[in-house]
């Protein structure tokens, strides 16, 4: 919606509940928006729609960082549809009127947002991985990674309310859960034409094949072109398995049917932000590093020491990876041996 | 059945090169192609056209400067019936509202679709929000991350998505908006007789005047978003680089890195 802004106060954020829990994204949010709310010395919500919403999962928002959770609860909404979660959140937005709504870059954020959007007339800032409040005029100021990770751009939504944006999953911790933290819990009823939406949902089916989704692990071991051949990513399963951690790829290794699309990690893969990230036999190009580069400790192994890799690592070894992953999965076995 | 495609055209992604001083793209003798996610929309169209016999027809529409007619003939070399480019210095700037204010009303003006495809995102802009707003502007069913379809009648599709730790199964009715995703299919590599095809193919150019567009709903203007700065991401970090010339020594101080960081 366009024009009378003061009206508009607050931060929201969007909780996201799959099954009966409330997935992590909802608390990096909260770190998020509670770092925002404090610099405009204003309130902190998040919305929680969908059905069988326990107690505790409210109350852990609010643990989290919440000052208020609205929770709208129906059959109706049991299962995610961007229309009556669209609307659902249309309602409650034109009712409260936040000045600010953020939502993860998952799924059901790079859905709903777009579609609510459109529903308000308003902007919305895709994918941010910087979120702040400029001086003077508290506007939300919305960073991302442009053209391809080459730049990064700033956004505003100066004339229009709410300010929306989706973050990437992973930008930010959670803070600690504060079982002291008490908070204000709004629910709300609206009619059925609301919640109802013309997606049927018809079945989940869990994907046994993938192993835990690269996004999600704290470590994650990569392999790029330098692995010559699909055979070698056993090393880097080994690795991975030895570090509690998930296998990644560029997108070259992909493209040679060494490994499954859905362990590209780049610009048209997967982001990942993981504690630890071992770039083997990778380049580094702009587009795979708009996938990694906020990892929080990178490595890399690579023949060539003017690989770009080097430029965003941590830790690099100038060597031949075939030489060097041996030695490390032997020196990790017996590290794990001896701690145990 | 109608179908429509949105292709995006994007500047080949792996050339752009950045003015190091000014930090704007060097635009002079960049390069342009179809994004490249947009061309599994395009197979997966015509895959259903050729399912669904002739009567199927299925038209490109492509939003940008005249150039972006090039993405409209990749699309028809792929098998597409006719393309719509729009294209005025009105649009320009859009943000994703605007352009998909922008396509809906185009897609309106055409006469309406029964499937619209999109890709699931453009690389330049990596939105993947554009899709989305299209279907919620023309209050259509948006299904998004479509991995497969599974089934399609005159009036009902049932779709795969993919979605964290699987996939749904989800069904909606005609007319709906789908974006899909790689896994979905593997294009096709336009044959001699697309190419021809696409080559003699009559493109029009609507304006925005001819799609009777609400002038303050288009381009930069009609834009909520604003850049408002462009800068380099910090790259460098505090790099350690040893020689793995003696693998075990290497290893060695890498493992002492990682402890350090409480890694390991
Ligand atoms: C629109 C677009 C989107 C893209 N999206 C992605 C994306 O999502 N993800 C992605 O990764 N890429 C993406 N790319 C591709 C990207 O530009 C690069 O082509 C790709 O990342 C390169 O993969 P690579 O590093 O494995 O291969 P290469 O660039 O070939 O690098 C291989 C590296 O291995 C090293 N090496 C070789 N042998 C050894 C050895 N024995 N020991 C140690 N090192 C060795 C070499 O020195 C080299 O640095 C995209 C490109 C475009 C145009
Ligand atoms: N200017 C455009 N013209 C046609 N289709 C577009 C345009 N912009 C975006 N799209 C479509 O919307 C999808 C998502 O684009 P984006 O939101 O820019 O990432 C693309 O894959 C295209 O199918």
């Amino acid at each position: 919606m366009k024009g009378s802004i003061p009206e508009y106060k607050g931060v929201w954020t969007l909780g996201e509940q799959r099954g009966k829990e409330i997935s992590s994204v909802s608390y990096e949010l909260l770190a998020w928006g509670r770092g925002l709310a404090d610099k405009l010395k204003t309130e902190l919500s998040s919305v929680l729609v969908g059905h069988k919403i326990s107690e505790e999962n409210i109350q852990s928002l609010i643990h989290r960082g919440a000052d208020k959770v609205y929770v709208v609860d129906h059959p109706l909404l049991e299962h995610f549809t961007p229309d009556g979660y669209g609307k659902v959140l249309k309602k409650l937005i034109e009712e409260y009127k936040p000045s600010i709504m953020i939502a993860s870059a998952t799924t059901i954020g790079r859905t709903v947002m777009p579609v609510l959007a459109a529903m308000i007339e308003t902007g919305l800032t895709a994918d941010c991985t910087g979120l702040d409040i400029e001086e003077g005029t508290g506007l939300l100021l919305q960073t991302r990674p442009a053209i391809g990770g080459n730049v990064m751009a700033t956004i505003k939504t100066p004339e229009h309310r709410p300010q929306m944006a989706t973050v990437r999953p992973k930008s930010k911790r959670p803070l600690p859960a504060d079982n002291s933290r008490k908070g204000e819990v709004i629910k709300k009823e609206y009619p059925e034409d609301i919640y109802s939406s013309k997606v049927k949902f018809l079945e989940f089916v869990k994907d046994k094949t993938a192993e835990a989704p690269i996004q999600e692990a704290d470590v994650v071991i990569a392999g790029g072109k330098g692995l010559k051949d699909g055979k070698n990513f056993k090393m880097l399963y080994k690795i991975a398995k030895l570090l509690d951690g998930a296998v990644g790829a560029s997108r070259q290794a992909v493209d040679m049917g060494w490994i499954p699309y859905s362990h590209q990690v780049g610009l048209s893969g997967k982001t990942v932000s993981p504690r630890l990230y071992v770039a083997m036999g990778i380049s580094g190009a702009v587009q795979h590093l708009a996938g990694m580069s906020s990892a929080e400790t990178v490595v890399a192994i690579n023949s060539d020491p003017d690989a770009n890799i080097f430029k965003v690592s941590d830790f690099g070894i100038v060597g031949d990876l075939f030489d060097i992953a041996p030695v490390l999965i032997s020196k990790l076995k017996e590290i794990k041996n001896q701690r145990k | 059945m109608k179908i429509a495609v949105l292709v995006k055209q994007v500047p080949a992604t792996e050339k752009v090169k950045m003015d190091e001083k000014t930090g704007t793209m060097i635009r002079s003798g960049m390069e342009a192609e179809a994004n490249p996610l947009d061309m599994y929309a395009v197979e997966e169209a015509v895959r259903v056209k050729e399912k669904l016999g002739e009567d199927t027809e299925i038209t490109v529409i492509s939003m940008g400067p005249p150039m972006a007619i090039d993405a409209i003939k990749d699309a028809l070399s792929m098998g597409c019936d006719r393309g719509y480019l729009v294209s005025d210095s009105a649009l320009a700037g859009a943000d994703t509202l605007a352009t998909a204010y922008t396509l809906s009303k185009t897609i309106q003006k055409l006469g309406g679709f029964d499937l619209i495809f999109t890709g699931e995102r453009a690389t330049d802009g990596e939105t993947g929000q554009v899709g989305p707003s299209v279907g919620a502007q023309l209050d259509m069913p948006v299904l998004t991350y479509v991995s497969k379809i599974e089934e399609l009648n005159g009036t009902h599709i049932r779709v795969r998505r993919a979605i964290e730790g699987g996939y749904e199964v989800v069904e909606a009715p005609l007319p709906s908006l789908i974006s899909v995703v790689k896994e979905i299919n593997e294009p096709r590599i336009p044959n001699l007789k697309g190419k021809i095809r696409a080559k003699r193919a009559d493109i029009p150019t609507l304006t925005a005047k001819e799609l009777e567009l609400d002038t303050s709903r288009i381009g930069l203007e009609g834009s909520p978003t604003r850049v408002v700065k462009i800068f380099y991401p910090k790259l460098s970090r505090q790099t350690k680089i040893v020689s793995g010339k003696d693998p075990e020594l290497a290893v060695e101080e890498l493992l002492k890195f990682l402890e350090e960081k409480e890694l390991i």
